[in-house]
């Protein structure tokens, strides 16, 4: 093999390596290293780069660098219709991508102002709960993994299955649903969906507890998690958490109390806090979560009644595909939706749900044209990364993991 | 209706000097101040205890493309205290596309402003960390201009050479 001698690097790359005082290996045992890890790094849930300073093994500063799925939705929101763009917000947070779209539709709605069928209301409330148990079971399962417990990865991923199960009778796809429509939702859920529903929610709490009793009275993992990654109550607040991080520091902020959507406001429900605000907390607020989350899916059934699934508005709600086939007007009408989409009044809305990382917020500008002027996708997670800096300091590298795994980022969502 | 009015009387008499605009619609309240008093604004917003905007949910912009004032920098804001959204509003334009910045206030919109800058080139006047966020540091236009096509500008990314 040949080996490149001095004489073949560049002179300026010559210079620029003697002029770097930075690291210096002078003093053994005060030395201190950058590592690079990440982007393609097994516990970085996707392609999130960190650049550790390190002194020993003791993290002494941390720079994030986002950006590597970067894809430009919100240029693509802007050259798009607003039904057109329904499926790339599935691409957001892959992990729950029904409540993507239910935070789509509902900001959309508010722009237009839409009404949408009680039963509609319902359904995207299970979805949506539905698709934050799967999001906290994927991220419990891969905390525990990024920690070492390899077990629980697989049993939660086997009850996330069920989700995908149930998606699938629902909307005809596991992973990438697209369910929602504005103005209501694709299809009525049919009763087989239902049922399943049913039997999942029962049987999620003895399932989830099987899967506790790993992790709870495990000592390695608690004493992984206890105290790492403390945020206090005023730096969450500041660094803008939202979502269950902010829950873990002891500030109980939940949009569906906050700013009732949907048929929030008739749902009885607790909204788990912690005060430590460190790694374990945050473990113990999503697991409590998707207890709740399941039983406002069993309320949502209780209170469902039969009735319409779209509202009926021709002029912005896409008609039923068999009709568009056998009647003249609807032919028409999906033409134009379909051509020329949907034109909201002139005006400027900030709709945001209480997504299953924390407030996914949409905010629109329309021009009364059918396509928005602008869109803005505010993503917890990017927002999340950001106080990365903040929770690693003084930690040791494999804090890092977990301390990443107990935020749980999801880059698709983070760089848009 | 009566906090609205609380908010907007407390800005009017803490800021006699500084002009407002109030807008609402589908009953979000939104205030179009001069980009001059952002700061103080923002910082009396979050530390007045009867309001306590503490948490900071967005800072973005908007390009209006063919406006006098091209830009506008929005703020989201979200009083924990009150369940209240506010918008807050600036017009920067091209010529001085600058504004100052607000993560004194909220350490937050450190990379919010990071992320309108690489998008809009509006630069945040004293931000610690000035840098590009998604596109790469050498990058030379910012894409969610509306003069930036869709497609992409070809050779403003370097490709690897057949």
């Amino acid at each position: 093999m040949d080996r490149l001698t001095k004489d073949d690097v560049h002179p300026k790359i010559l210079q620029k390596l003697l002029e770097d005082s930075d690291i210096t290996i002078e003093d053994a045992l005060e030395n201190e290293m950058i590592l690079n890890m990440g982007p393609q790094h097994p516990a970085t849930h996707g392609v999130l780069r960190l650049l550790l300073r390190l002194d020993g093994e003791t993290v002494i500063g941390c720079v994030p660098d986002v950006g590597y799925l970067h894809r430009g939705y919100e240029k693509m929101a802007e050259n798009m219709s607003y039904y057109e763009y329904i499926p790339h917000t599935d691409r957001l947070d892959y992990i729950s991508p029904l409540s993507n779209n239910v935070a789509w539709v509902l900001a959309v709605e508010k722009l237009a102002g839409i009404e949408v069928p009680v039963r509609a209301q319902y359904i995207r409330m299970i979805v949506a709960e539905l698709a934050r148990i799967a999001s906290h079971l994927v991220a419990i399962g891969s905390f525990a993994m990024d920690v070492g417990a390899l077990t629980v990865f697989l049993w939660t991923l086997r009850e996330r299955e069920k989700i995908m199960d149930i998606w699938d009778i629902l909307c005809g796809a596991r992973f990438t649903n697209s369910y929602t429509r504005i103005g209501g939702v694709a299809n009525d859920a049919q009763p087989e969906a239902l049922a399943l529903v049913k039997r999942f929610i029962d049987e999620i709490d003895a399932n989830l507890s099987e899967c506790e009793s790993l992790l709870n009275t495990n000592r390695i993992f608690i004493e992984r998690l206890d105290g790492v990654g403390i945020i206090s109550k005023e730096d969450a607040l500041s660094y803008g958490y939202t979502g269950p991080n902010l829950r873990a520091s002891g500030v109980e902020f939940d949009l569906r109390r906050a700013t009732p959507y949907l048929q929030y406001d008739k749902i009885d429900f607790r909204i788990p806090v912690f005060t430590e605000g460190d790694c374990l907390a945050r473990y113990f607020v999503r697991a409590d979560e998707v207890r709740e989350s399941a039983k406002i899916v069993k309320q949502c059934l209780q209170l469902m009644s039969p009735g319409e699934i779209k509202a009926n508005l021709p002029k912005s709600v896409l008609p039923q595909k068999a009709e568009v086939y056998s009647k003249m007007e609807e032919l028409i009408h999906d033409f134009m939706i379909v051509n020329f989409g949907i034109n909201p009044p002139v005006g400027e809305v900030y709709h945001a749900i209480e997504g299953s990382k924390g407030e996914l917020g949409f905010y629109l500008v329309s021009k009364g044209e059918g396509h928005p002027w602008k869109c803005k996708i505010r993503s917890p997670s990017f927002i999340h990364i950001q106080s990365l800096p903040h929770l690693v300091k003084g930690h040791m590298v494999s804090d890092v993991v977990a301390i990443i795994g107990s935020i749980d980022p999801i880059m698709g969502e983070a760089d848009k | 209706m009566e906090l609205k009015e609380l908010i907007s009387q407390k800005l009017q008499a803490n800021f006699p000097e500084a002009e407002f605009e109030f807008s609402e619609f589908r009953n979000e309240l939104s205030i179009k101040i001069n980009k001059k008093f952002v700061n103080p604004i923002c910082k009396f917003l979050k530390e007045d205890p009867e309001l306590e905007f503490l948490l900071c949910e967005d800072v973005t912009a908007i390009d209006w493309a063919k406006r006098e004032n091209r830009f506008t920098v929005v703020y989201h804001i979200f009083s924990l205290k009150l369940n209240f959204r506010l918008v807050l509003k600036a017009d920067v334009d091209e010529s001085d596309c600058a504004i100052d910045t607000v993560s004194s206030v909220w350490k937050t919109s450190n990379w919010q402003e990071r992320e309108t800058y690489d998008m809009y080139g509006i630069k945040f006047k004293n931000h610690p960390d000035l840098r590009r966020i998604y596109m790469p540091e050498e990058f030379e236009y910012h894409p969610l201009r509306k003069d930036f096509p869709l497609l992409g500008i070809p050779g403003s990314l370097p490709l690897p050479k057949k």
